[in-house]
Parts: C-alpha cells; structure tokens; sequence
C-alpha cells in the first residue's frame, strides 16, 4: 500500500514561503510526476514526503497515518537521487545491501533480493564493483535496485535522469516506466522536462512558485490546461499563444493553438515567411515571421516540408483546437 | 588556459625551492650531524661540517644516563591518545556543524578558533592546581585530556571542512535507507571520510608529540615524554650540546619518519577543500 496525502502543507524557509497551503492525494500504485520550472519547489515538495524537509505546518499521511514527524527511515519510503547519491566506499552489491542492512533483513534474503534486483536491472556482472567503476546508467541503476529491495510503499525519484545523456534518459525513461508496471508501486517522480512528465505519468501536478496549477492525466492537462502557465507549459514544441484582434475575434484575451494544430495549406487564413526551419525527417518545425499575430509562430507538420529560410507560407488553424483564455489567463469555457 | 612556463623559469623556480627546503631542513642536519661529534667538536671555532670524529658515544651516553624508551612510550601513548579521543569527539561534532548548522555554528567554529590564540601560560595556574586538586598531576591521562583540549579545535576544524567536501545528498541517501544517526556516520560518513580523518590523525600525533610547553609543566618523572627527556639535557652545569643533539634526534627520529611516510596524505589533507 502507498497512498499520500498532503493535508494543507505548508514549508517556509525563514521568512520565506515556498510551499503556500497545498493538498493533494496521490492514490496507491499511481505514477505521479511534479513537474515546473525551476525554484518551483517540486524537489522541495519531494523532501517534505520523504521527511529530509520538515512541514512547517499541515499533515502528511502515509496509507492513512499522520507521518509528518517520522523520520525519514521509518516512512517506508524509498528515493532515487538525482546525483545518485551511491556510497562511493562500497560496492555495488553493498550499496543494494544497506537498506536491507539497516532493516535487518536476513544474509539469504538480501542476497536473494540482490541477484534479483540485479538481474531485472542488468547489474549482475557489476556487483563486485565501485560506483566509481561504473557509467552513469548503470549508476543510477544501482540507485534504482537500492530502492527496489526496501519493497517500500512508495519511491520517490528526484529528477533521477538528468545527468545522463539523451539517448540513456529515453532508455531509463522506458525502464522506470517499465518497473512501475510490473511493481505497481506508487512513483512520485520530480522532473523539469514536460516529455518525461508525459510520458511516465499517469497524474501530472504542474507546480508554479509551489503553488499547484493544476493536476490531471497528461492528455487531460494538453487538451485541457487551466491556464496561460500551463498551456505554455505542456506539450513540445510550445503553444502559440496570441493576443489582440485575432484572439478578440474569439472573444478571449488571449488565444493558444498548438504548433501541430495549424497546418500549412494553400490558402490559409494567415500569412508569413518562414525564419528557422527545423527538418527532423519525420517532422518539420517551422518559425514563421511576419504573420502579424505573435513574433514568431512554431508550426509543426508531419513529414518533411521543403520549406527554406525566406519561403513565404499559408496557413490554417484547426478551430476546434483553440483554446481560450480570460484577461487573468484562465481558461474560457 | 595553463600558463606556459619557459625551462629556464621552472629551474630557477626549482633552484629556489631547493635553497629554501635546505635552508628550513639545516638546523635539523646540524644537530643530527652535531650528534655524532664529541662536545670539543661540537663547540669548535671554526666548527666542522662532515670532516671529524664521527662517534656513537653521545647515544650509548644518552641511553645509560636516562630512559629513552620510556620517554618514547610516554610521548606514544600521549600523543596517540589525545589524537584518538580528540577524534572520538571532533567527528560528531563536525558532522552536527557540517551537515545541520545552526545560527551560531560559524560563530562556534571562530571561538574555538580564538582559543588557539590564547597564549597557553595564561591557563597555566588554572589547569596546573586543577591537576593538582584531582590528582592529574604528572599522570599520563592528565597529558592524554590536556592535549586533547589544545588540539581539538584543530580537529573539528580539520574534520569540518572535510565533511563539507562530502556531498549531503549520500547522508541524506543513508536516512532514506534506513540509517539512523549512529549507522550514518558509522557506515557512511566515516568510511568516506577516512584519508580526511588519516590526516586529521598524523598531524594530530605530530602536534601532540611536539607539544612542549604543557609536557614540561605538568610532568615530573613518571609521565614525562621525550621533550621532557631533551630538556633534561640543558642542565645547570652547562649545556652539552652534544649529547643535547643525540638526545634531540632521538626525540625526532620517530616523528620524522612518521611524518616521511605520510607527507602525501598530510599535504592533501592539508590543502584539502582549496580547489575542488
């Protein structure tokens, strides 16, 4: 079991408030991202849970029970660092020890957990070795089984992928989200990049200044985003977001069209010369200029588009994909 | 971007570090070399360098005369112990200053930092009928908590900003996985900080083995270390430099073998937390 609640969490630093009064409930099993820009206090929100922050005021229950003044190794909680936080005097096979260690667990039963974390993590021929000796997947790999064979209720990741490289962050991006399912453990994974929050979730909370802006499924929060922040927030590239007659023809303030809801047509409704061209092979990304509307508009066609610095272009927005905002950013019905 | 340094300057650069180490090192030649002379030697005019008697009779004197090995005892036994209880104490008290400062932890570490500047004579009556009343006098413990007190500050300090080097994220790793404040800096903490605490420790040793104001004071014959033992050789009846010289380098030897030995782990652990 491993559902958390926060019951109006507050965390002030000095003077300084980070966290205003915030609730929120995430369910046993669920994958759960915190996502925002940075100093949104999404890792600040993690070490609250994780009990190396104390709440200022407020509640956080573990599977029911106020955990608020529990220690850290006695929550049931098991966290996945973003420098990996390995201990680099111990080999592999210690360092996936110690929890057990520490738990009194057994010598069998850690070393049967051992091989098994190792062998679902591929770590089998490295546990002779120092974190030292290792790569940074496999490092954190190391991280990720040391947390496994705890069995805890709950894992937190703290921006667990950053440190790695594209092509290992698209690899373990696909193995933690391959261990949740076969755990079916909650996960609360902190993250700046909206594609891991997408990708992983199945509940996003966009945090801003530690305040919640909204949570919701990841499809949810892009057909749907309550407001300005997260509409420019979620989804890659950016939404177009335009003020002035066009949005007022829309009866907003202001109006956001994803860069693959506008498609370039013959005839289209607007007008502009392409800047940068992005050519991916299987997408195009396209800065058009001069279109009278934004600065610049991100357009995003599937395929390849011969299009080239200079080119003029037409295109269409899809209206059913508008979305809506009041002069205080919040979403239009 | 590295600098380029041309060969001519790097030899004058090396030339002069020479000369300087020599000059540093020469008194310690002097009297190793005045050791194995005779005291007419030792106190001639124009005095010689390599070209005279050389004689163990200073050593075999010194020997017979006085106790060395048990002098060196005491001075092992003292400085070790003062080094390993200063530790027992310095490395909580780094880590609670290191990794969950408070307001006044900065405050702490500079006060401690003063007493280093406190001349020692001015603690002396205090602590020499404080040692009389309990009983500490001429006592190897008595040395052993003395010593321990003057050098601790250097300890925590040593300590301190070594634990600062190490990444708060591993002890935090270790609270998740269930250590509890013992465990953590028993398994965790320690373990890592072992080339800082062996540095912290020889230099410890050496600072204790040299100490001489308080060794003099508070020892008569049964606790007295080897600097008590040197100092027994500047007598009323004059000095004999000679045999003061034996007895010094005796005194050194083990020290600055020591010391030999583990100058690479005492420059690091010196200079450590300067560069990152």
């Amino acid at each position: 079991m491993g559902q958390i609640t926060l019951e109006k969490v507050t965390k002030s630093f000095g003077d300084v408030e980070v966290i205003p009064p915030l609730d929120l409930t995430i369910e046993d099993g669920e994958f759960c991202v915190f996502v925002g820009p940075s100093g949104c206090g999404k890792s600040t929100l993690l070490r609250l849970i994780a009990g190396l922050e104390d709440i200022s005021s407020g509640a956080i229950k573990i599977d029911g029970s106020d955990a608020s003044d529990v220690p850290p190794a006695k929550r049931g909680l098991a966290m996945v660092f973003q420098s990996y936080a390995l201990y680099p005097h111990m080999s592999v096979r210690k360092n996936i020890a110690f929890p057990m260690k520490m738990a009194g667990v057994s010598q069998d039963e850690q070393n049967r957990r051992i091989e098994s974390a190792a062998k679902a993590l591929n770590l089998t021929d490295y546990l002779e070795r120092r974190p030292g000796q290792l790569s940074g997947g496999q490092r954190q790999r190391v991280a990720i089984g040391r947390a496994i064979v705890r069995e805890p209720a709950a894992f937190l990741f703290d921006e667990p992928l950053s440190n790695l490289d594209a092509a290992l962050r698209v690899g373990m991006r696909l193995e933690i989200s391959e261990l949740h399912e076969r755990l079916k453990t909650t996960m609360i994974y902190v993250t700046h990049d909206q594609v891991e929050a997408m990708t992983m979730a199945d509940k996003i909370v966009v945090l801003r200044a530690g305040n919640i802006e909204q949570v919701g499924s990841p499809l949810d929060l892009y057909k749907h985003p309550r407001n300005l922040f997260v509409a420019g927030f979620i989804g890659s590239p950016k939404m177009n977001l335009i003020e002035g007659e066009a949005a007022a023809r829309h009866d907003a303030k202001t109006i956001g069209i994803r860069p693959e809801h506008i498609e370039v047509t013959e005839a289209g409704e607007w007008q502009g010369r392409v800047g940068v061209a992005e050519h991916l092979g299987s997408d195009t990304f396209l800065h058009v200029h001069d279109t009278g509307l934004t600065d610049i508009l991100t357009v995003r066609s599937t395929g390849e588009m011969g299009l080239r610095h200079g080119d003029c272009v037409s295109l269409s927005p899809r209206h059913d994909q508008i979305h809506r905002f009041d002069a205080s950013g919040l979403r239009m019905a | 971007m590295a600098r380029a340094v041309s060969n001519q300057r790097k030899a004058i650069n090396t030339a002069v570090a020479w000369i300087i180490a020599l000059l540093i090192f020469f008194p310690i030649l002097w009297t190793i070399l005045t050791s194995f002379k005779t005291e007419a030697e030792a106190i001639a005019d124009p005095p010689s360098f390599l070209f005279f008697n050389w004689t163990l009779d200073n050593y075999t004197t010194v020997q017979a005369r006085s106790d060395y090995f048990g002098h060196f005892w005491n001075s092992v036994v003292i400085s070790v112990g003062s080094t390993i209880l200063g530790l027992i104490i310095a490395i909580p008290s780094a880590w609670a200053m290191a990794f969950v400062p408070g307001k006044q932890t900065k405050n702490v570490l500079m006060w401690m930092l003063s007493t280093k500047m406190l001349p020692p004579v001015g603690v002396l009556v205090p602590i020499y009928l404080i040692f009389r009343d309990v009983g500490l006098l001429d006592t190897r413990f008595g040395l052993v908590i003395v010593l321990m007190l003057i050098n601790l500050p250097i300890i925590i300090w040593m300590l301190y900003s070594y634990f600062r080097e190490i990444p708060g994220e591993i002890l935090e790793a270790a609270r998740m996985d269930g250590a509890g404040l013992r465990s953590e800096i028993l398994y965790v903490l320690t373990p890592m900080a072992v080339p800082g605490i062996a540095s912290t420790l020889l230099l410890n040793i050496i600072l204790a083995w040299n100490e001489a104001f308080w060794t003099l004071t508070l020892t008569a014959a049964n606790s007295a270390p080897l600097t008590a033992f040197i100092a027994s050789y500047s007598s009323p009846e004059g000095l004999f430099y000679a045999k003061l010289s034996a007895a010094s380098t005796m005194a050194i030897a083990p020290i600055l073998i020591m010391g030999w030995f583990s100058q690479k782990q005492l420059v690091r652990g010196l200079t450590f937390g300067a560069v990152k």
